[in-house]
Order: C-alpha cells, then sequence, then structure tokens
C-alpha cells in the first residue's frame, strides 16, 4: 500500500517506555513507522511484565534499551533513537522537536501534567496523543478516544492506578494500541481529521 | 455568554468568568486539571486572573495516574 509506504519518512517521539510507551512503540515499529524517539530513565523489573514489552531476562536493564533491541529484533529497519533520561520542561523542546507526533505515555500524573502543559504551550500545533485511565480490568466500553483540537485523549479517563486497582496487559495493552492506532490515522490522514465533529 | 466546554456549548448568565469562578460553577475540583482556552494553556496559578469570554473554546481536562 502506496500510504504506507509513507509512514517511513514520519518520526513519532515516545514520553516514557512503561506500559502504554512500550506497547505503543512496538505497533508503530510493526505497521513500518521509520523512526522513533523513545525516552525513559527506568530500569526493567519484574512486576513490569504483566503488561510491558520486555522479557525475563531484560530484568534490572534500562528500559529504553532493551525497547530497541525487541524493536530492532522485529524490525530492523526502523531507526530508534533511545535516550536513557528523564525528561522535564526543559530538555523535552530539544529532544522532541522534529517528531511528527508526539506520544504522552508516563505514569504518575504530575509529570504527566508537566509535560502535556509543556508540549501543548510551545508547539500549540503539533499532534500530541495522551493515555488517561486504563487501570484493573473488564470496563471495554468505556474505553475511547477523543479529539480536543490536537489534543487526543485515549482511554477511560476514570480508572486511576491504586492498590485495588494495579495495572494490567489487557486494559494497558488496548489503550496503548489506541493510542499507536491514533498517531497512524494522524500520520495517514492528518490532525484535522475529527475535528469538532460533535459541535452543536 | 456561550462558550463551548469540552466540545459542548455551555451557556452562562455572566458576561465573562475567571476560569476558578467556571471551575466552581461546574463543581471541578480535581487538583490535576489540564485547562486550555482557545488552545492556550492556563497553568493554576492563572486560574484567578483568566478571563474566559463570550465564544471562548473552553477544554478542562482531568489528570489521573497510570501509564
Amino acid at each position: 500500500m502506496v500510504q504506507l509506504e509513507n509512514l517511513r519518512n514520519k518520526v513519532v517521539g515516545i514520553a516514557g517506555c512503561g506500559g502504554l510507551g512500550s506497547n505503543c512503540a512496538v505497533a508503530l515499529a510493526r505497521v513500518g513507522v521509520g523512526h522513533l524517539v523513545l525516552v525513559d530513565f527506568d530500569v526493567v523489573s519484574e512486576s513490569n511484565l504483566n503488561r510491558q514489552y520486555y522479557f525475563y531476562d531484560q530484568i534490572g536493564k534500562p528500559k529504553v534499551l532493551m525497547l530497541k533491541e525487541n524493536i530492532e529484533r522485529i524490525n530492523p529497519n526502523i531507526k530508534v533513537t533511545a535516550l536513557n533520561l528523564k525528561l522535564d520542561d526543559q530538555n523535552i523542546k530539544e529532544i522532541f522537536e522534529t517528531v511528527d507526533v508526539l506520544v504522552e505515555a508516563l505514569d504518575r500524573s504530575d509529570q504527566k501534567q508537566i509535560i502535556i502543559e509543556t508540549v501543548l504551550s510551545f508547539w500549540p500545533e503539533r499532534p500530541l496523543v495522551i493515555g488517561i485511565g486504563m487501570a484493573g480490568w473488564g470496563g471495554n466500553d468505556l474505553i475511547h478516544m477523543k479529539q480536543y483540537g490536537n489534543l487526543f485523549i485515549c482511554g477511560d479517563r476514570i480508572s486511576e492506578i491504586g492498590p485495588e486497582m494495579p495495572p494490567l496487559a489487557p486494559r494497558v495493552g488496548i489503550v496503548s494500541n489506541m493510542q499507536a492506532n491514533t498517531v497512524l490515522q494522524i500520520l495517514l490522514e492528518g490532525s484535522r481529521v475529527g475535528v469538532q465533529k460533535n459541535l452543536n | 455568554m456561550k462558550i463551548q466546554l469540552n466540545n459542548r456549548k455551555e451557556v452562562f448568565p455572566d458576561n465573562q468568568l475567571t476560569v476558578q469562578e467556571l471551575l466552581d460553577i461546574k463543581k471541578f475540583t480535581f487538583k490535576m486539571l489540564i485547562i486550555r482556552i482557545n488552545g492556550n494553556i492556563v497553568k493554576k496559578d492563572q486560574y484567578k486572573e483568566t478571563y474566559i469570554h463570550d465564544n471562548d473554546d473552553v477544554m478542562v481536562l482531568h489528570l489521573i495516574s497510570g501509564g
């Protein structure tokens, strides 16, 4: 498909490579997005393996480097820039300067806030795909995508992580792939696609 | 005034409201919010001094942890 071949020239940034980021990155690599910029400062732990795209023999190693390895095993033609560092409101501007679409895949709400506010202030037009609400199980009918201008929100927007609400592979997988699907739609059709469809 | 709030039309008897007044009226009490007016981010320390006017497009997004 000619349209899909254009993905080779696209760059997608992924902020955070945990449950959302690792699965989203793999989906984008499988469909042939040419260049992925991955950022995370964490190492793989055993408790991550219930949902994140890592393997038992990668425990203790930096997530971004392991994700780059895993992606290269799936599709060696993808360029992966793996940055093992913590994003903040200063370095993010340089790191994601050239990406076509940015995926927010961070864990804590305060980190999400800093990154989302910085991105929307610095690049008010650039598509940003965020994940909000994916803990627990069931509730398939609650998970959805909603667009506000250049901001695309995936998730159920209510299920917060907590002691009784762990993040688990199925729902995290659904939301991360919904983010990847949204990125794909933006790359192939532009970010104005569903804009304000539900107005009036 | 008539505004768009989270992609929905809303009507208020006031000619203008601060962001904080809007949050109070709508009972948005969550502490972690992303707010945009006509695409521009409004940070927490600006809620009391930033005004919403007729025809403004306002987004109030509640953030929760998980990823």
